[in-house]
């Protein structure tokens, strides 16, 4: 996955996670970010994605990694295996994000979800103007090629999040490589939040 | 990786022999075993604390020599590909050692060896043998050879288990490990193949028992396990692209000849095979897979349970002998153990030989993870993927 926040996206990972943390990545690509984490924290890293290629680019970074399709759960991890687990870019693109951030939740004492906000105003004006399904930077696909199966917004995901009495410890959100700080479901290229499960529901 | 087409030169076989009576080598059977034999060839050279040592295992046919030529041969060993010069498993780095397994007939003690109390081939005489039993034999070629600690162990198929016994026998022993297209134990599936191919050799008047040695061997027997082998070990799409319907061209006009290419094959492997191996050897060998459960009535999460070394996983999504799903299971076991393990499913269609075959990817995955099991994380900088 590369556009052009990545650098911030990732900066903003890299904030959010301790050093020596124990991360899970799922659908981790490359491994370009936890090999950045690696880097820069000293994480003890995993990954697991579903692609071939990905998981032979990602041996030749040394990291250690599995070839997995995360649609099928991490049944094989204890409860709170990690201290985080990343869902960067990979929650649209899996069958059933419910059951996918679900199981992350139950993996990482904490997790981080990212994704590209569809109702991002140039997607919204798209759609509106054009009548076309929107292709922008974070949403670079054409519908027939696209790897993204649901399409939601910032608004659909916080509002998902409190049904699920999620707590969102913290969130940020990237438009064009700047932190966007105000109408993030307008202005919002990317959301990334910082989630752990609530023990008890606060208002 | 076109810089690695280069083999290594002549290599000789060395034998080493220990287990000498009264020290013979208890087996899993409750019975002793000695002398024993181990033919053995090494690649590379050992670096001052002999830390680069690499162990090959091989699989159900194979022998000690993996890599180079024998003087006078045109083939080279079995993996020459994966082993040499800026090859997977590179012998300008590394000290590469592969030894014939015992019960084989390729250099080390097996059925076929001369039994010092009669004097006479073992023949059925030998005992069982398991893949412990192997890999305990295996241990003290390492003794003797001075390494502490192997970089890592590797092998498929019947390797790949001696690498998964390796991980539960001498944790310590190793600071690596790489089974490829291999189970934890073996399925009622597989154990079903190699019983036909015991049945065949069981069949042949020929074998008589066992007691066949001086005498002709139970050839057809033998040839047709070979040929149910190599059936297992190709894939419906691997034939079809090998083979298709084609007939051979000089169609016999026998009734029941070879009519068609896949036969004219199987018969080539099979009756090669018998210039090749010992019919008991088989028969000992397939029995030791089929008995092979690193469970032991433990646990899935025990089996790896402590284990330091570093593992990766291979597997090839057409082969049905060993299926992907077999190696999953080894990795749940590493997951659930806390090891620090790799794994990729290399898409080929070439079936359970793919481990022999798909040499691109495979070199490229062992090359990487040995370079950081020998240096660490490298991070990003470092790439020459």
């Amino acid at each position: 996955m590369t556009h052009n926040s990545n650098k911030l996206e990732y900066g903003v990972i890299l904030e959010w996670i301790p050093k020596h943390s124990y991360v899970l990545d799922l659908g981790c690509g490359d491994g370009e970010l936890l090999s950045i984490l690696i880097r820069e924290k000293q994480v003890h890293a995993q990954g697991i994605d579903i692609d071939e290629q990905a998981i032979c680019r990602c041996v030749s970074r040394g990291l250690s990694v599995f070839q997995q399709d995360i649609d099928t759960g991490l049944s094989e991890y204890p409860d709170k295996s990690f201290n985080y687990t990343i869902l960067n870019q990979s929650l649209q693109q899996v069958k059933k994000p419910d059951f996918v951030l679900k199981e992350a939740m139950r993996v990482g004492e904490k997790t981080i979800v990212s994704f590209p906000n569809f109702c991002y105003w140039d997607a919204r004006f798209k759609i509106f103007f054009r009548g076309k399904v929107p292709v922008t930077l974070s949403l670079p696909y054409e519908w027939y090629d696209t790897p993204n199966l649901h399409f939601l917004s910032i608004s659909d995901f916080v509002e998902f999040c409190n049904k699920r009495n999620i707590k969102i410890e913290n969130s940020a959100f990237i438009r064009k490589n700047k932190t966007v700080r105000i109408f993030p479901n307008l202005l919002g290229e990317i959301g990334i939040f910082l989630l752990s499960m609530q023990t008890k529901t606060v208002k | 990786m076109t810089e690695c087409s280069e083999s290594i030169e002549t290599v000789e076989t060395k034998y080493f022999t220990f287990a000498n009576p009264p020290n013979e080598l208890a087996l899993e059977s409750g019975e002793k075993l000695g002398p024993i034999t181990l033919a053995y060839e090494t690649y590379g050279k050992p670096n001052k604390q002999k830390s680069n040592a690499v162990l090959v295992l091989h699989a159900l046919s194979g022998d000690a020599h993996a890599a180079g030529f024998h003087k006078g041969d045109k083939n080279p060993g079995w993996w020459d590909v994966m082993i040499g010069p800026g090859k997977g498993l590179d012998t300008e780095k590394y000290f590469v050692i592969c030894s014939n397994v015992i019960g084989g007939c390729k250099g080390s003690t097996g059925p076929s060896s001369i039994n010092p109390k009669t004097n006479k081939p073992y023949a059925l005489e030998f005992p069982i043998i398991t893949i412990k039993d192997m890999v305990n034999a295996q241990r003290h070629l390492i003794d003797h050879l001075g390494i502490e600690k192997l970089l890592t162990v590797v092998g498929g198929s019947m390797g790949g288990m001696q690498v998964l016994q390796w991980m539960v026998s001498y944790p310590d022993k190793i600071l690596s490990a790489i089974p490829v297209a291999t189970a934890l134990k073996h399925t009622p599936q597989q154990i079903a193949f190699d019983e036909v191919g015991r049945q065949a050799i069981m069949a042949d008047p020929d074998w008589k028992n066992g007691n066949y040695y001086g005498d002709l061997p139970p050839a057809k027997g033998l040839a047709v396990a070979r040929m149910v082998g190599h059936i297992t070990y190709m894939s419906d799409v691997s034939m079809t692209e090998k083979f298709g319907r084609r007939f051979t061209v000089n169609k016999q006009p026998l009734k029941f000849g070879v009519d068609f290419e896949v036969e004219q094959y199987l018969r080539y492997r099979g009756d090669n095979f018998v210039k090749r191996f010992d019919a008991n050897s088989y028969l000992y060998i397939t029995k030791a897979n089929d008995y092979f459960n690193i469970f032991n009535g433990k646990n899935i999460n025990e089996i790896f349970k402590g284990l330091k070394a570093k593992v990766l996983v291979i597997a090839f999504k057409s082969d049905w002998l060993y299926p992907a799903y077999q190696s999953q299971e080894i990795v749940r076991a590493c997951k659930l153990a806390g090891v620090d393990a790799t794994y990729c499913e290399i898409n080929s269609t070439y079936g359970h030989d793919a481990f022999l075959l798909e040499v691109e990817e495979e070199t490229l995955l062992i090359k990487h993870f040995l370079k950081t099991v020998l240096n660490g994380y490298e991070g990003l900088d470092k790439n020459d993927a």
